[in-house]
């Protein structure tokens, strides 16, 4: 990609804040990252504007002190992530550097330190032979990282055909070894290491093709497995009022769900709870490989006081780093929390650069960024037939509340899972606070995903499914026409259709996410739930006047709540499973 | 600030605002100090040689070849132990007739704590305030702002959180305060007899609004003196940060930049997550923990002020009248500590969450039976029971009179669940139930 052009440097002309202005002696590229040379820290900056030889950079730091006249060296390389073995359980910045090796309590302007380390030696087994036609992608071998098998690949940035020359045999190597020697059509002779490099701004794409996803993935989460499912490879979003619990959702999802890698890129939010995940996820065992969650685990954190330029950055990186872990054949869980702060750093620049502003002063290309963003998701089939997926899962932060704003609205275009949270939920304590009515899975269309759901749960799921959901549909009815009409003035029949969607809204719908057992309901026991809950209603009862309906209602939620906090077939359980049968047995019309 | 003597002066203004002045000069870093006529000035835009200011005290009076000098460094506060028990203004002045404070020069708004370096709030601070104890745990390292409409007695209650929590040392950031309100802090802070342990930066509303902008710089410094060197618990009290957003569009609407959201600028969330954000907890010990105001109008907190802010906090707490007891309470629904968790029915007794939940829930059957009972409506037997129990929870606990400690909360809340209802109605797990409910 370099060539021996002379490199390109230039002078800072002007300063607002972090978008710089400079005059450049040569050609600069778009996207083109540089350093201005700050006395002895130099300030990685990105152009993101070229007009009259003059490069528009966004300092990706603070620019105090800088001065009109510093020198700016241009790199000719966009922003990229350094790929390899031992990426998993760290914690980095947006522009991936390595948190953790930095100095200090305070963060420190050109404080750049390398995402991997080059002391620790892999164990590698090779998966191909010498001979084999390769290309960029291919699987050459594979080192064990904390449990998980790491392909090492033709590096995604090798264009064409080459064979491979020579193996390395399996044993333990660092990371800039060299683990092959690949011939290009040419006949030239290339060494590859476990070390890539590749610009986040690009998709990489090497796949065969990706089809249209249909495994549901299973969150433990009781509204969104029973009701909106989201699938492996799929995309949705949740946008709430702050207070509504989108982060406590997102961790609960990233704690349960079932993938085998889990990004999470703290975009522009609080400190505290990106330190509540590293403090959290070490200790959390993980039922899928039996260690702790954190050693699959890959925290991009840039959070609101981190500069802004980098937060754009940050779900960039971090979605390149799930496309990394795709290419292997594993499946990504890919959490941002919140793409609004995204958004956000895109107006600030787009302000300062003095560009037309569309709605709320946002960007005009912002529902194309989004949307070419949410594109990189999604289920492919590999070139050697294996597959892998992104999940990818955004938070969006609707300003007042209002999702007749622009990110929520250019998002809502293209995730296919809407969870709306509901400030009306969260204000009475009915979490996840997922409104049942006015979110959706777009996935619960599919017939891929309906063949394969039934092979889950049962023939029957899909329409039980639709009659859960006919069920809260009538109770809000009914609940609207008591509103209006007074408790006395509706017959009891309205009463009971109430009362019947509150048994779904407390029984499946709410799940206490802090208790050990209530937190994660693995399909199996949502099945039987989702059963019991049917019986219920289906159930003719008897009763005089509707103040006894009230109360007795009250007390099936209870028994089945109890249920809900009793370890799955414990004698606990059962105790409350055969309480709940007598209840419903008093009232039955014989 | 006196004149150097290799200082340039310069003196062609080439453009004046009400806020802002432009010079031409060499040599300048961006985020700079400067003098405009003898008042502080920092540099906000910087293109060739035109450098644009924003000038702290306004530029009232500023002529066009006002004398200019830049400091070489950007706005700095002096630290030591001596800053305890002293009364500052915005420029980190003494407006207490006392001496300059001498130590450490530190420049203000400096660089944040690397997130792997923060631990995780985990100290409980009880202020006895049962609205706040009960329902929305405070925890050191937290930040969280009153959201209260002007005619709230927030500064009351600010003071009192700020006296009854354990922290080595309170410091109050007044923006635009009264000065009667000013005068009441130093009142409260002087007959609690704590004013060895109390820093206060403070520009009233006598001062120009531009000088609000260095106020929680400055205040957060300190904290971070404390915090940091001397592995301090710290509270930092921020009154009242709508008025610096204000401060913020006043600026950004004289540099002529485009307003997003209710005339704010577009980085409203950066400028106020920067300062939020200096709240901290840190593995020796020592701690920043801010408590905010945020003023709304007419209790609207969907205005990008409040909204950023929530945004960026951890929770909120809702001062509301309650009519029914004619008393001033924290409101249960719209008041949130997001970090509660971390150390209810830890710190606290087992059974802390559920009477949370549970007696904010039944709150809430009482706000719809209320409703019903406004359409002329009849109401069961439940919904008298109810609306009794919001009372009493109202009166013996939301209000911001009350002053018990935690384990009396639970205690009356236990009470209040067992007078008024049945353990099915109330629906808390059997074995707290079996344990916490009154026997008759």
């Amino acid at each position: 990609m370099k060539d021996e052009k002379k490199q390109t440097k230039g002078k800072v002309l002007s300063i607002v804040a972090n978008l710089v202005v400079v005059d450049v002696d040569g050609p600069v590229a778009q996207n083109e990252i540089c350093y201005i040379k700050l006395g002895n820290v130099e300030l990685m900056s990105e152009v993101i504007k070229y007009a009259n030889k003059r490069a528009f950079i966004q300092v990706f730091e603070s620019t105090r002190g800088l001065k009109v006249g510093t020198e700016v060296v241009f790199t000719q390389a966009m922003l990229e992530v350094t790929l390899g073995p031992g990426i998993l359980s760290k914690n980095f910045d947006g522009l991936q550097h390595d948190l953790d090796k930095m100095e200090g309590i305070f963060l420190k302007r050109g404080d750049y330190t390398d995402p991997l380390d080059y002391d620790i030696e892999w164990e590698y087994t090779p998966l191909a032979t010498v001979g084999d036609t390769v290309e960029a992608g291919s699987w050459l071998g594979q080192v064990n990282e904390n449990g998980q098998p790491h392909k090492i690949m033709v590096p995604f940035k090798f264009e064409g055909s080459y064979k491979i020359k020579k193996l390395t045999p399996k044993g333990s190597y660092k990371v800039d070894e060299t683990m092959a020697v690949l011939t290009d059509s040419n006949g030239n002779d290339i060494n590859v290491t476990m070390v890539q490099k590749w610009p986040v701004k690009v998709p990489i794409k090497t796949y065969k093709e990706k089809p249209r996803p249909y495994k549901l993935l299973e969150t433990g989460v009781r509204t969104i497995d029973t009701l909106n499912p989201i699938v492996e490879g799929g995309t949705g979003f949740i946008p709430g009022p702050f207070g509504s619990g989108k982060t406590v959702l997102q961790h609960a999802i990233s704690k349960q769900a079932e993938a085998d890698i889990v990004i999470v890129a703290a975009c522009g939010e609080r400190a505290n709870e990106v330190v509540e995940i590293f403090t959290e996820f070490p200790e959390i065992d993980d039922p899928h490989t039996g260690r702790k969650l954190m050693e699959r685990t890959i925290i991009i954190a840039n959070t609101s006081n981190m500069p802004v330029a980098a937060r754009e950055a940050s779900v960039y990186t971090a979605m390149t780093l799930g496309e990394y872990y795709r290419a292997m054949g594993l499946k990504v869980m890919l959490l941002a929390d919140s793409t609004s702060r995204w958004a956000q750093a895109l107006r600030e620049m787009s302000n300062r650069m003095e560009e037309l502003p569309g709605p709320d002063a946002f960007p005009m290309d912002l529902p194309a960024i989004i949307s070419s963003f949410y594109a990189r998701a999604g289920y492919v089939i590999l070139n050697n037939g294996e597959t892998g997926s992104i999940t990818f899962i955004g938070t969006v932060s609707p300003a007042g509340g209002n999702l007749k704003e622009p990110v929520t609205e250019s998002t809502k275009k293209v995730a296919r899972c809407f969870y709306a949270l509901s400030q009306q939920r969260a204000d009475s304590k009915r979490y996840p606070a997922i409104d049942p009515i006015d979110s959706y899975s777009k996935y619960l269309e599919y017939p891929e995903l309906q063949e394969y759901i039934i092979t889950r749960t049962d023939g029957e799921w899909m329409n039980k499914v639709a009659l859960l959901k006919n069920i809260l549909l009538l109770g809000k009815e009914a609940y609207e026409q008591m509103n209006i009409l007074g408790d006395d003035g509706v017959p009891i029949s309205y009463h009971l259709n109430f009362w019947k969607s509150e048994v779904i809204d407390f029984v499946i719908l709410q799940q206490d996410a802090f208790d050990a057992v209530d937190a994660s309901t693995p399909m199996e026991r949502q099945r039987i739930l989702v059963e019991k809950v049917l019986e219920v209603y289906h159930m003719d009862f008897n009763f005089e006047s509707f103040e006894e309906v009230n109360p007795y209602f009250k007390r099936v939620i209870n028994a089945f709540k109890q249920m809900n906090y009793s370890e799955f077939n414990s004698d606990e359980y059962k105790k409350y499973e055969s309480e709940i049968k007598s209840i419903i047995e008093e009232r039955k019309v014989s | 600030m006196e004149t150097q003597a290799f200082q340039k002066i310069y003196t062609r203004l080439t453009q004046i605002t009400k806020a802002t002045c432009t010079v031409e000069a060499d040599n300048v870093g961006y985020d700079e100090l400067a003098t405009v006529a003898g008042r502080l000035a920092q540099v906000v835009k910087i293109n060739g040689k035109s450098i644009t200011l924003q000038v702290f005290g306004g530029t009232e009076n500023i002529p066009s070849n006002a004398e200019v000098v830049f400091m070489g460094q950007p706005p700095t506060l002096k630290v030591s132990e001596d800053l305890a028990g002293r009364f500052f203004n915005a420029f980190g002045k003494p407006i207490d007739g006392g001496p300059e404070v001498e130590g450490e020069e530190r420049e203000i708004g400096g660089p944040s704590v690397n997130p792997v370096r923060r631990k995780q709030p985990s100290e409980l601070i009880a202020t006895g305030i049962a609205g706040i104890d009960l329902n929305n745990t405070l925890v050191t390292g937290q930040k969280i702002p009153f959201f209260a409409d002007p005619d709230q007695p927030y500064n009351q209650v600010m003071a009192m959180v700020a006296l009854r929590a354990k922290s080595d040392k309170i410091i109050l950031g007044g923006m635009g305060l009264t000065n009667d309100d000013y005068l009441y802090y130093k009142n409260v802070f002087n007959n609690a007899g704590a004013l060895d342990r109390i820093v206060s930066f403070v520009s009233t509303t006598e001062d120009p609004p531009v000088e609000r902008l260095l106020i929680p710089d400055m205040a957060l410094t300190a904290a971070e003196y404390f915090a940091v060197d001397k592995n301090e618990s710290v509270l930092v009290l921020l009154t009242d940060m709508t008025l610096y957003a204000d401060a913020l569009s006043i600026v950004s609407n004289r540099m002529d930049q485009i307003p997003s959201k209710d005339s704010m600028p577009g980085s409203l969330y950066s400028d106020l997550a920067k300062i939020y954000e200096k709240a901290v907890q840190f593995p020796n010990g020592g701690s920043i923990t801010i408590i905010a105001v945020t003023t709304l109008s007419g209790g609207d907190i969907t205005h990008a002020i409040p909204d950023n802010t929530g945004y960026i906090t951890e929770g909120q707490l809702f001062l509301r009248k309650d009519t029914e007891i004619g008393k001033v309470i924290v409101d249960p629904f719209r008041s949130l500590s997001r970090l509660k968790q971390l150390v209810i029915g830890e710190k606290t007794r087992e059974d802390h969450p559920q009477v949370m939940n549970t007696a904010v829930r039944l709150y809430a059957d009482a706000a719809n039976a209320h409703t019903k009972l406004e359409n002329g409506f009849d109401l069961s037997d439940y919904d008298e029971r109810t609306l009794n129990f919001a009372k009493q929870y109202s009166e013996k606990l939301l209000a911001i009179d009350v002053n018990i400690d935690i384990e009396t909360m639970l205690n009356t809340g236990w009470e209040l669940f067992s007078s008024n209802f049945t353990p099915a109605e109330v629906g808390i797990k059997q074995e707290l139930v079996d344990k916490y409910w009154p026997k008759k």
